[in-house]
């Protein structure tokens, strides 16, 4: 596994300084939790949709879908920024 | 060039730097440790860490499958309507039934029960039978009540497991539990022959 030191000197000048092992296991954890919470959004937002069609109202369908589309989209962003801290 | 610092904290001789240095789950020294995790140490609040990370990797792996539910959803609503169009069936003679008289068929052949209904005499409304409640079967009655005499109102359709009503010439939920109108059939006369034509889905 990759270690990475806490302070380095070779860091670009002006440029933030990387986290320490404590403050990533944090922002990990932090994520982790916004994720779950997301997922289980879009799990809330299948299950009403495939009521509402079963149902017969369409209505729904691509409003929900489209919400969906943005959960994933919020649930990458934060996956991007968890590869970004390595 | 400094050597790099050793991976596994030993008790007082650890390094202060907190990041450089790891320390086994338990966070006994690596001296009390077994012989297995003596023989192969690893940065264990890293490995937690990339689990950590790769869990939520596999969370998103998840959202990514309930976008693809959520747009198999939209798929269906677009093309899974689409129906071949059924073959017109002769269902009922027009002198078989009275005004108000009813009829139970199945269209197409095999389907659930549909329900013909005269309500005057050259026109026939049709639905299927069961009830959008519970699928209870539906049975054109007069209702009572609100200061009105059965016989005064006119006809109905009535589900008597939960007292649903229907309006006889739309399909729509008038009372009770039912919320969702009656799938309608298309029916036609053509010369004294009452011929079913077509299903058709209700609107949301």
């Amino acid at each position: 596994m990759k270690h990475r030191p806490a302070f380095s000197d070779e860091r670009a000048p002006g440029r933030r300084p990387p986290f320490v092992r404590a403050q990533r296991m944090t922002i990990v954890n932090g994520i982790l939790l916004f994720v779950v919470l997301i997922v289980i959004l879009q799990l809330w937002l299948l299950t009403a949709t495939m009521n509402a069609y079963l149902g017969g109202d369409t209505g729904v369908v691509w409003p929900a879908a489209l919400a969906s589309l943005v959960c994933l989209g919020l649930n990458a962003g934060l996956l991007w920024y968890l590869y970004r801290l390595d | 060039m400094s050597p790099e610092p050793p991976l596994i904290s030993r008790g007082a001789s650890a390094p202060q730097d907190a990041d450089r240095s790891t320390v086994p789950p338990d966070g006994r020294p690596l001296a009390e440790q077994p012989k297995w995790r003596r023989d192969f140490p690893i940065d264990w609040p890293q490995d937690e860490y990339v689990s950590r990370r790769d869990l939520v990797k596999f969370i998103c792996l998840t959202s990514v499958a309930f976008v693809v539910g959520q747009f198999w959803i939209v798929g269906k609503s677009l093309f899974g309507r689409r129906e071949a169009a059924l073959p017109a069936l002769a269902i009922a003679d027009v002198d078989e039934l009275p005004i108000g008289g009813a009829k139970t068929f199945r269209y197409p052949e095999g389907s659930t029960p549909r329900l013909l209904v005269r309500t005057g005499a050259a026109t026939f409304v049709a639905y299927d039978q069961q009830c959008t409640h519970l699928l209870c079967p539906i049975v054109p009655a007069h209702r009572e009540g609100m200061g009105v005499a059965a016989s005064e109102r006119g006809l109905e359709l009535h589900c008597p497991c939960h007292n649903g009503w229907f309006d006889l010439e739309t399909g729509r939920p008038l009372a009770g539990p039912p919320r969702r109108p009656l799938p309608r059939v298309s029916v036609e006369v053509r010369g004294s022959i009452v011929y079913a034509t077509g299903v058709e889905e209700p609107a949301a």
